[in-house]
């Protein structure tokens, strides 16, 4: 019944971690961009004018209502109806990238919101710009409390990243599902993969959290 | 093909989807509940081995990709003599991740009761499965209501994943469509529509009823 087969294992666990390279500049790339995207989509909720607001508010919902592995497919799949070719990483990409944008604005809508009344006075009354009061009063403030949620969305994204194999991005599981349909074994890709995910989303886990307590330290809130 | 066209034609493939997407989330979600439930209580344990195993399967759970644990349950478990059907094995996958989830819920939820309300329970000599039943968990359900919220919408999701295995949801039945017609924004974009007025339409206003009821039973509105 367990027939676990370690000489297999060997033959395989190079493309595996191979693959691992792969998803995690996924993960990383991904990031990236809804870190920089969701910034966007948070302070656009913020301006003045209620059209923009409602809707990037209906689309953050939208986004965050439904599933990541068929926005993956519509990004993908959409593009060439109107003859936009998409390779599977860049439409792996942006399906990624936008839906961890609508997170993440949340989590930054959150931290913003967690800076008292008084800093935004103090920063009009020393009359600073919109532009200066956000970048050296609000933002730095707003880190502490945004920074536990960046971590889990952080994790996320990685045990996301799975969800790219659909459209044919070589990261981990399109790897081990290449190998289990070659060599019709899916025991040790399966469980291999399993585990290294647990070998990485465990400890940066337990780093964020201590991350989180330093970066409140530091700021004087604890 | 306009988009009239497009729904009178494959609607009723859609809806046919949506159902089991519906049966897979209902499943799941019941799942899900019970298993948070039961680590969720087991966290609070003094036992260190009780306290253990609740910690290791919520840890390995939360700690690996639900589509890992979907695959692994439907194409590993056999293996060990376990078959499941792919229907089952797909709202066990999903009910079991998001379970994992709402451990971590339940037991916050739990710790958020004052304590006040232990000792009270205490002095009046209650059992601890009465207190636990009459005092504790109907002032830590309403606690918990609003993230659950969240986390059903995070399930409905999920269960878009049991397509891969080739469960006939609402995902699937879309990648169907677009495969035969290269409609690919009617196909996958009324998949989307219809996903997000489960989740907003659905699952949002009865999570805002069942707090609702909650707080006028528990005399705090």
């Amino acid at each position: 019944m367990f027939d676990w087969r370690w000489e297999f294992v060997g033959d395989i666990l190079p493309r595996l971690l191979k693959a691992t390279g792969n998803t995690l500049l996924a993960a990383l790339l991904g990031y990236g961009i809804a870190v920089v995207l969701g910034l966007i989509l948070a302070l656009a909720q913020r301006t003045h004018y209620p059209l923009l607001n409602r809707t990037v508010r209906e689309f953050v919902e939208f986004i965050r209502s439904t599933p990541l592995v068929l926005q993956i497919f519509f990004v993908f799949y959409v593009g060439p109806q109107f003859g936009i070719m998409l390779s599977p990483w860049t439409a792996g990409m942006i399906a990624i990238g936008l839906h961890y944008a609508s997170y993440l604005s949340e989590v930054y809508r959150a931290g913003i919101d967690s800076v008292p009344m008084g800093q935004w006075e103090a920063a009009t009354s020393l009359s600073l710009s919109a532009a200066r009061t956000y970048s050296r009063i609000i933002i730095p403030q707003a880190i502490p409390t945004a920074f536990a949620g960046m971590g889990n969305y952080l994790v996320g994204i990685f045990k996301d990243t799975p969800m790219l194999s659909v459209i044919g991005v070589a990261e981990l599981m399109h790897t081990a599902n290449a190998i289990g349909s070659e060599h019709y074994r899916f025991l040790e890709p399966y469980t291999l993969v399993g585990l290294i995910f647990l070998a990485i989303s465990l400890p940066t886990a337990g780093a964020l959290r201590k991350a989180e307590g330093k970066i409140r330290e530091n700021m004087g809130l604890r | 093909m306009t988009f009239i066209e497009f729904l009178k034609t494959y609607g009723p493939q859609l809806a046919n989807g949506s159902v089991t997407t519906v049966m897979q989330t209902l499943l799941a979600a019941g799942l899900a509940i019970l298993i948070a439930l039961i680590a969720g209580l087991m966290r609070l344990s003094h036992s260190r081995l009780i306290y253990g195993a609740a910690t290791v399967y919520i840890e390995v759970f939360r700690g690996t990709s639900l589509l890992v644990q979907l695959y692994w349950i439907f194409f590993v478990l056999p293996l060990f003599g376990l078959s499941l059907e792919k229907f089952t094995a797909g709202f066990i996958a999903v009910g079991m991740n998001l379970g994992a989830y709402g451990a971590e819920l339940v037991r916050g939820g739990i710790l958020s009761v004052p304590k006040g309300q232990w000792e009270a329970a205490t002095a009046l000599s209650m059992s601890p499965a009465k207190m636990m039943r009459r005092i504790i968990f109907p002032q830590a359900f309403l606690n918990m209501l609003p993230p659950w919220g969240n986390l059903l919408i995070e399930l409905l999701k999920g269960t878009a994943l049991v397509a891969l295995i080739s469960v006939a949801d609402l995902m699937f039945v879309a990648r169907k469509i677009n495969g035969v017609t290269y409609l690919s924004a009617q196909a996958f974009g009324t998949a989307l529509i219809i996903y997000y007025l489960m989740s907003r339409g659905l699952i949002t206003p009865f999570m805002r009823w069942l707090e609702g009821v909650m707080t006028r039973k528990l005399g705090k509105a």
